[in-house]
């Protein structure tokens, strides 16, 4: 039987992961900064760090095969930031 | 891949006992492939949640303050370097994806591509902070120091704490490289490891917030 292999290492869906945080920083870049102001391109952008946060700690931290309680408070968290961050931009 | 236990499986006399035959598949039924466990030890997220909730009350403690003088604020933004900011994202997301790497070799017992893996997650996280530096001296000699608004003092205070992590991270990727060097890891030493890989993360994704809100959020 075949041993692991280096190609094993990168065949992951954390490597998948990382294609997607790179297209998603590149497109909160495009929005934020080549389509000017307004609320609406605020709240993409924060939505789009949320999403790229929430990534990081499934895929790299290993966080979707953590406990419930574990990955529930960190996905609480995410939502949370990001609700409350648009919230203020918006009402204050 | 990982064995996995086997829930109602027969006992290893199982010739001796009821049938005399070895079991089959019907006889044993499979755990779930995605056994639920804590990455690293259970007391680091304790530290790691913790610094989540702090950096989540400067970032909501900066967007307060920006509401009080949102033109300042936009004006102020627009000086800085975002191609570095943009730059630096990267950096660190390639950081991170090469310990996943390692952790997956350190697993598979490839340590020398572990090794490997964790230097190049280092490299990362020099450049970060050379970048980093480059861009504090670009802008301090532009005459945008700390004291010239509240938008700067935010903006030195954020990225000075980010930049202290970063650091501290680096110093954390040297003491698994070191675990890289030995030819096994106990299980204990393991979840060290993942320990240390989820800090690195951590700064990954703190830094993946604070990007947006200092460079985009206009």
């Amino acid at each position: 039987m075949a041993g692991p292999s280096v190609l094993s290492l990168i065949r992951n869906r954390a490597v998948v992961s990382w294609l997607i945080l790179l297209v998603a920083t590149a497109s909160s870049f495009a929005v934020g900064v080549e389509h000017g102001t307004g609320s609406l391109v605020a709240l993409v952008v924060l939505a789009i760090a949320a999403i790229k946060m929430r990534l990081v700690g499934l895929d790299f931290m290993e966080l979707r095969d953590a406990p419930i309680p574990l990955r529930a408070a960190f996905e609480v968290y995410c939502i949370a930031l990001w609700a409350t961050l648009s919230g203020i931009y918006l009402w204050l | 891949m990982r064995k996995l236990p086997l829930r109602n499986a027969r006992p290893l006399d199982y010739r001796s006992t009821v049938t005399d035959r070895p079991p089959t598949s019907t006889d044993v039924q499979h755990v779930p492939t995605c056994r639920r466990r804590v990455p690293g030890e259970q007391g680091v997220w304790v530290l790691l949640l913790g610094d989540l909730l702090v950096f989540a009350l400067f970032f909501i403690t900066f967007i307060v303050e920006r509401s009080k003088a949102p033109d300042d604020f936009d004006i102020a933004r627009r000086t800085l370097h975002t191609g570095i900011g943009l730059t630096n994202t990267f950096v660190l997301l390639t950081s991170s994806l090469m310990i996943v790497i390692a952790v997956g070799a350190v697993r598979t017992r490839m340590l020398l591509i572990a090794g490997h893996a964790v230097l190049a997650a280092m490299a990362c996280g020099v450049v970060f902070v050379g970048l980093k530096c480059y861009e504090y001296g670009s802008m301090l000699s532009a005459g945008y120091g700390a004291g010239a608004n509240e938008f700067y003092l935010y903006y030195y205070i954020l990225t000075g704490i980010h930049l202290f992590h970063v650091c501290l991270g680096l110093a954390v990727l040297v003491a698994l490289w070191t675990q890289t060097r030995r030819p096994e890891l106990s299980p204990t030493r393991m979840a060290v490891f993942e320990s240390g890989t989820c800090f690195w993360h951590l700064v990954d994704m703190l830094w993946i917030v604070l990007f947006p809100l200092l460079y985009l959020v206009s």
